[in-house]
């Protein structure tokens, strides 16, 4: 039982973390600031959102195939209104009708959108995190996590690349640019390193070592920092929370307008 | 009707035919295309006079699929198969390796220049220059303007040759 529950937190905690920075992302729709990069972000948007509703969806299957006693074990993690629907859980009910306090993400995906420079530097810290986690969970004996992450990483590679490329441009171009993109690195740094706490079952994804995880992201950052010209932080003070439900005020408002019409017109489809 | 006397078609006559039809099923948001030539039909299966079609994702997010999976049975309705299943399916990825070359053909007939064979940039290789030729005047002095573009699977593309931009069916 201990296996299963772990199973759908760790597919909840993906989901989760997809869908709040597409939520996020998809507010700079028609307000990039150009309409390349407009369109830009709002695709990374629209990626994240497909991987959100894959995990939701197998999160989903996994709780209606669940015995009653896993169900009860789960109880905590499921919307409260569904439970009057008298119907099977799906996608929809995960992303829409949960509270804050039971979204797994972590607190740098809901954090306000900020300049265009915190946007990147958000979404580069991210894919890169995603990029070697997914890179470990197409190996998951979790068939449905393989299949997921196999999908995900080809999309994910393409936000890397991206956000990469605008984090060199970005540091490395005029004194405006180059000190919005230190500042954000000032203001995220601490929102880093809840990524590493060990989190997703050893279970689900065979040679995940934090610690090895932690030293190819910084790795990486570190390259692309160089190109950049932006300094490294000294590792310090970091925030967690987010994986055990105790978010920044940031969440409620998020969710309040994601969730408004599915709580006002329950089950509403158009 | 008593099953014992009903002709049983051939299995692999009747997925031969729903094969063809599925050529008739477009994209909707690359019309040009059908779901053949895009190569996310992954199988069809005929069992005891059920349908199934298999087909997988462009892109997890790609919002196409389930209007290809409604016009994929309306199609197959209209040729008198009346109980199909549409399923979904994340593995093995799509990669545009899989769109057939008649297809990349209509996509430059169409203004968009198909997708390069897949090795050349799909890694995480920064301001990689993809060599992209132009689908109105084939010149390859072309110019990325954005890396993504109108569709998730496209980016946009500016031929320095002929002036006129284009999108560019990126590799996947």
């Amino acid at each position: 039982m201990q296996s299963t529950y772990q199973l759908i937190k760790c597919t909840l905690h993906l989901a989760d973390n997809a869908l709040i920075l597409s939520q996020r992302n998809s507010e700079w729709c028609g307000h990039g600031p150009v309409l390349e990069q407009d369109i830009a972000i709002t695709n990374i948007s629209l990626d994240l959102l497909g991987q959100a509703k894959n995990f939701y969806a197998y999160a989903a299957a996994l709780y209606n195939g669940f015995s009653d006693d896993e169900k009860n074990a789960t109880d905590h993690l499921i919307p409260r209104p569904w439970k009057n629907y008298g119907r099977e859980l799906n996608e929809d009910d995960l992303a829409f009708l949960r509270d804050e306090n039971q979204y797994l993400n972590f607190l740098m995906p809901e954090l306000p959108r900020g300049d265009w420079a915190f946007t990147i530097l958000r979404q580069f810290f991210f894919s890169a995190w995603q990029y070697d986690l997914y890179t470990n969970l197409i190996k998951s004996p979790d068939a449905t996590i393989a299949a997921i992450a196999d999908k995900s990483l080809k999309e994910v590679t393409y936000h890397l690349r991206w956000s990469s490329e605008w984090v060199i441009r970005l540091g490395d171009g005029t004194d405006e640019s180059h000190a919005r993109m230190q500042n954000a690195v000032d203001d995220l740094w601490m929102y880093t390193g809840e990524m590493f706490e060990p989190f997703i079952d050893e279970a689900l994804a065979p040679d995940s070592d934090t610690k090895l995880l932690q030293q190819s992201w910084v790795n990486r950052v570190k390259n692309i920092f160089d190109e950049a010209n932006l300094g490294m932080p000294v590792s310090g003070w970091m925030q967690t929370g987010g994986t055990s439900g105790r978010h920044t005020e940031h969440l409620g408002y998020i969710l309040a307008e994601m969730q408004y019409i599915q709580r006002t017109f329950p089950n509403a489809t158009w | 009707m008593n099953k014992t006397t009903q002709h049983t078609p051939d299995p692999a006559l009747v997925k031969q035919q729903i094969w063809k039809i599925l050529e008739e099923v477009n994209d909707p948001e690359v019309p040009v295309l059908s779901v053949i030539d895009l190569g996310i039909v992954r199988d069809v299966v005929f069992n005891d006079y059920q349908y199934e079609v298999v087909i997988t994702p462009t892109y997890s997010g790609c919002p196409a699929m389930d209007i290809i999976s409604m016009n994929i049975r309306l199609k197959l309705m209209e040729y008198g198969y009346k109980d199909v299943k549409v399923k979904q399916v994340l593995s093995p990825a799509w990669t545009t390796d899989w769109m057939s070359e008649a297809g990349k053909e209509k996509l430059k007939a169409f203004g968009i220049a198909p997708p390069n064979p897949k090795q050349q940039v799909c890694s995480t290789a920064l301001f990689a220059d993809e060599s992209v030729q132009c689908p109105r005047c084939s010149s390859y002095n072309t110019t990325r303007i954005s890396e993504f573009g109108s569709t998730a699977c496209k980016s946009l593309y500016r031929c320095e040759n002929c002036k006129e931009p284009f999108d560019y069916f990126k590799c996947h």
